[in-house]
This record gives C-alpha cells, structure tokens and sequence, in this order.
C-alpha cells in the first residue's frame, strides 16, 4: 500500500516538472519544424512517385527504361551522394565542436560531391535528351523528368543553400540561430539522400529488370 | 544512460556538451551508418543484375533493402531516436508515412483496377501502351 502510494507521488511530482519545464527550446521547436517541412516534400515527392509508377510501362513505342539507363551511373551518383550524405555528417559534428577548419573541409566536400552528383545528372539527361528520349516523347519519360528532375532541382537548391550558410558562417561566426540552420540543412542533406534511395530503387533497378 | 549520448531530437544539440564528449562517438554514429549503407546499396545492384534469385522475387527483395537503407539513413543520419525530445518527431514521421502509404497505395490500385476494367477499350490504357 505505501509503495503504491510513493509510486503515485513520483510520477505526480514528475508531471509537475513536466508542465513547470515550460515551452521546449528553440533548437527543438526548429529542428521539429524543419522535420515538418521535410515529411511534406517526402509526401510530394510520393505523389511524384506513385504518377512515375503508374505511367512505367506507358512509353509509346518509345525508348524503354531498360535501354536507356545505365546502371554504372547510377551507381557512381548513389556513391558520390552517399559520401555527400556522410561528410555533412561530419560537418555537423565539427559544427558542434565548434571546429573551424573542420567545418569548412567538410562543407567543401559536401558542396563538390552535390555538384558531380548534379553534374552526373545533367549529362545523363543530355544523353537522354540527345537519343530522342525527351520528356515529351512518352508518358514514362514526363514523368521520369519530373521526378528525377525535382530530386535534381533539391539538390541544386541545397547547394545553394550550403554555400549561404558557409556566407552566414564567416561573418557572424557560431551564432545560435547559424547553427540552428546548419542542422536543419544536414536534415535536408540527409533527407534527399533518403529520396535518392526511393529513386535508384524504383526508377532505375527495377527499371531494367526483364 | 552514458550510451544514450545520441538520443537527442534532429537538429538538436548533443545532451553531453561538446567538449566532455568524446570526438569518436558521433564519428562512430556516422560511420556505422555509412557502412550499414553502403552494404544494403551494394546488396541492392547485386541483387538487381544477378540471376541466383527467382526473378520474380526480386522487385520484393529490393523494396526491402530500399526499406531497410531508408531506416538506416533515419536513425543513423537525421538521429530519429526514442528518446523524450524526438517523440513529436516520431509522431510526425509515423503520420507522414501513413500519407505517403495511402497516395502510393491508393494511387495504383485505383489506376490498376481502371485499367483491367478498361482492357477492351483501345484508348486511355496507359499501362497497356508498349
């Protein structure tokens, strides 16, 4: 009975601490916020996903998925957005040991690995583009652009977004609200390579199976 | 509770400051998560080009290492975690894949079944059209 009694008054006390903690910090409310935005562009990105999926087999007597991806590049975008993924990992970390050279190392990494990805991208649609495969050439092929073409476009948004933070970084130094955004630009870093995972799977590797 | 150092909400700061902690461990986070990835992403190109597995079990097999390589990214890279400052998180990602499950879902079995009961028809087939 009187331990019933203790077990009662702790989680009372500890409610009342709950609700006495006030409004959570501001570095929680952003990054939840943040998250936020980035589940509603993964909601986007499925309708973009589930318009690519119904329209798959819909080429007009086109060119097909099977002969015109070419898996050895999309394994080598895959890797290099992987190490991208990785190194503004690590930036993040030299970012809350308050690493200068660290940060700006793996920032320049991340940044040149988005622009081979996007560069591998965009002579890959070239390509494409050249061998009469355009997007309107067939329903699969619009809606391959589309959706191959808005990941591109996120990526090319971040790098941009990548080199203001750098900007931020060097004049108002590790501000709070600086650091704050540098977080929530790896969360979006991180959340295209998710994307990416969908894309590679979906689009192109049971894109060529028989 | 010193192994839960990482359990803190995306884009929050680490609960052990920066200099009492260990510079390995977030290192070793990452790095667990690369490697964990790099294994399913390879697994997934073998898996795709090899003729060992029943051929039509393979869609099957990639969507699960696409799936698996999905929480490897979310608890290893953007830190989704249990803990009492990722809860919110948690809930928004759970409702955020019952939206992406029901346009996925909902978007090919309707179209599926649009399309078997216009078989006969000569237009508006889309999936038909080879």
């Amino acid at each position: 009975m009187n331990i019933a009694v203790e077990l009662d008054d702790i989680s009372q006390s500890e409610l009342l601490n709950v609700s006495e903690a006030g409004p959570a910090p501001k570095r929680i409310v952003a990054g939840f916020g943040f998250w936020i935005f980035l589940l509603s562009d993964i909601v986007m990105f499925s309708a973009l996903f589930a318009t690519y999926a119904v329209l798959a087999k819909a080429t007009a007597g086109g060119p097909t998925g099977a002969q015109l991806f070419d898996l050895r590049n999309v394994a080598i975008e895959t890797a290099i957005l992987l190490l991208s993924s990785y190194s503004c990992g690590l930036m993040s970390l030299a970012v809350d040991s308050r690493h200068h050279l660290g940060t700006a190392i793996a920032a320049a990494v991340t940044f040149l690995l988005g622009a081979a990805f996007l560069m591998l991208e965009l002579r890959e649609f070239q390509g494409m583009i050249a061998l009469g495969a355009a997007p309107q050439r067939s329903a699969f092929l619009s809606a391959f652009f589309t959706l191959v073409g808005c990941h591109g476009l996120h990526v090319a948004i971040g790098l941009g977004w990548l080199v203001l933070m750098m900007v931020q970084l060097s004049i108002r130094g590790y501000q709070p609200v600086v650091v704050r955004r540098l977080h929530c630009f790896s969360l979006f870093w991180h959340a295209l390579d998710i994307i990416w995972v969908l894309i590679f799977t979906i689009v192109y590797l049971m894109g060529v199976l028989p | 509770m010193t192994d839960t150092r990482w359990d803190v909400a995306p884009g929050d700061l680490p609960a052990i400051p920066a200099s009492e902690r260990k510079a390995s461990s977030g290192l070793l986070v990452y790095t667990t998560g690369l490697l964990l990835a790099v294994i399913l992403t390879v697994t997934s190109f073998w898996v795709a080009n090899t003729t060992v597995i029943w051929a039509p079990g393979v869609p099957a097999g990639l969507a699960v290492l696409a799936i698996a390589q999905m929480g490897v990214h979310l608890v290893f890279f953007l830190h989704i975690t249990t803990g009492p400052d990722s809860t919110n998180n948690v809930l928004a990602l759970a409702f955020g894949v019952l939206i992406v499950f029901l346009v996925l879902v909902g978007s090919l079995v309707i179209m599926a079944n649009l399309n078997e009961n216009m078989a006969h028809g000569e237009m508006m087939n889309v999936q038909m059209q080879r």
